[in-house]
């Protein structure tokens, strides 16, 4: 039955991706990025981590790309020719190397890793039993507590250097 | 239960309550128009039927029937999606918020709540950080300056105002240990969360109406500078998507406010689903004084009392029930 779910999700979030980079109109790109949110959080909500799937949702779709949306829209960029048309030969290859490196240093692990797939701790039988959030709640205050706090700081840090370079 | 049972419950809920919800929202729009007449001291409609009561049925017909115009400029494909893009977060974040207690019906126990997810809040956060979409894609699709200025305010107040408002509801979680809404009102049954939560209380209202773009908040459509903001270049159903998506989130609101903070349903004497009713048109009513009331707020002022008066505000609200909470 999970198919059912999976297959078009996992379509749509290709597909989107794929029009992220492919449409000329950065609207539409921005838009499509909003897609494959949509596609990834869906896919959340199969593996039975509904917090991460509305988390998803609220910071990605509903305040980065709105930020996003609203730049474009101030700069005007207009239309871009397509790549395919676009007389800048070194670029091209530049672009496409990078494309197939990505690609192996995708596809090379994922290879090796499908027989022995990562296990968290918590599977989900003990999600239906505590609930997402706290379980979520409940390991990042233990388990992860250090990244937790070092993430925080992180962010901390690029909020004071945004606030430096506006003053400037 | 049997699965066909669950099945016709289900979608009865579901057409029953979306029902309503246009029904009220097409009424929204006489009642408003009422009570702002009143407080003004005139009549308000009063032409088509009894005391202007068929007024809403009259609006629609005429903006049904009105002629389609894109502009030259704009973008096709937005321009015509975006009404719609406002319209749908409005009226699908009413799903889990809880209207009544169970009931039995036909030998079959029936939750008053269309459904019960255990992320229930957030659910109602997330779907109402899209709404914003609608009227940036609307204000920019449109091509003209003052509704992409409009959309551009919106994009801008909405996130600020959302911050506060999803700090506010965190002192409720934490009384309520739950961000289910079912449980959040169970949680109430002995005192209401106004009473525990007062400054949580006052600053979800005022984000609220910043949320819905509702006078003194309403900067995206300022008649007097911006012509109408972000649906100037709108007409006929278009419009009117965009109106019903402003009432159906005046109501959705409401009844978040009425569901963290007012007990929910929870009230004495009269049926559950009358309280949850009495209390979300009251809110309603507070909406529509608002507007008649206050003048709107310069943008400079909308961004200061956003950052630097609400924000603070409410974490320190936070910190506040923290230390009561692990006192406990």
């Amino acid at each position: 039955m999970e198919w059912l779910l999976f297959v078009p999700l996992a379509a749509m979030a290709l597909v989107t991706a794929v029009l992220v980079i492919v449409l000329r109109n950065p609207v539409y790109c921005a838009l499509s990025l909003v897609g494959t949110f949509f596609a990834l959080s869906g896919i959340y909500l199969l593996l039975q981590a509904q917090f991460i799937a509305v988390v998803q949702v609220i910071v990605y779709a509903g305040a980065i790309m709105v930020l996003f949306l609203f730049v474009v829209m101030l700069l005007d960029l207009g239309h871009e020719l397509p790549v395919w048309l676009q007389r800048d030969r070194p670029r091209l290859l530049i672009g496409a190397g990078v494309v197939v490196l990505l690609l192996l240093e995708l596809v090379i692990p994922i290879g090796s890793w499908t027989a022995r797939a990562p296990q968290g701790s918590s599977g989900s039988e003990s999600v239906g039993g505590v609930g997402n959030t706290q379980l979520v709640g409940r390991l990042l205050f233990t388990d992860f507590l250090v990244p937790f706090e070092i993430t925080s700081i992180i962010l901390l840090i690029a909020i004071i250097g945004a606030m430096v370079l506006a003053r400037r | 239960m049997p699965e066909g049972a669950f099945f016709i419950i289900m979608v009865t809920k579901i057409v029953v309550v979306f029902g309503l919800m246009l029904l009220s929202v097409s009424y929204l729009t006489w009642v408003e128009r009422k009570v702002i007449g009143d407080i003004q001291v005139r009549l308000g409609p009063m032409r088509v039927g009894p005391h202007g009561l068929l007024q809403p049925i009259a609006d629609g017909l005429k903006l049904l029937f009105k002629e389609e115009i894109v502009p030259h400029a704009a973008d096709r494909t937005l321009y015509l999606l975006a009404p719609a893009i406002a319209l749908i977060p409005a009226f699908i974040s009413f799903a889990v918020i809880p209207f009544g207690d169970q009931v039995r019906f036909f030998g079959q126990t029936i939750d008053l709540v269309i459904t019960d997810v255990n992320i229930g809040l957030l659910y109602v956060f997330g779907v109402a950080s899209l709404g914003v979409y609608g009227i940036v894609l609307g204000g920019w699709a449109s091509n003209n300056k003052y509704a992409l200025l409009g959309g551009l305010r919106s994009s801008a107040q909405m996130i600020s105002y959302e911050l506060s408002l999803g700090l506010s509801v965190i002192g409720v979680v934490m009384l309520s240990q739950s961000l289910s809404l079912v449980e959040i009102v169970d949680a109430q049954a002995r005192t209401w969360f106004i009473v525990l939560q007062p400054i949580g209380f006052l600053i979800f209202l005022i984000c609220a109406v910043a949320e819905t773009n509702r006078a003194p908040f309403d900067l995206p459509e300022a008649e007097t500078e911006l012509v109408a903001g972000f649906h100037v270049e709108y007409g006929s159903m278009k419009f009117a998507m965009y109106f019903m998506a402003e009432y159906a989130n005046m109501i959705t609101v409401s009844a978040m406010t009425t569901t963290l903070f007012l007990g929910g349903w929870r009230g004495p004497w009269l049926p559950p689903v009358v309280w949850f009713l009495i209390k979300l048109y009251l809110l309603i009513f507070l909406f529509i004084w608002l507007r008649s009331t206050l003048p709107r707020f310069r943008y400079d002022q909308l961004m200061r009392f956003g950052w630097k008066v609400l924000l603070p505000i409410a974490l320190g609200n936070i910190m506040i029930t923290a230390v009561f909470v692990a006192l406990r």
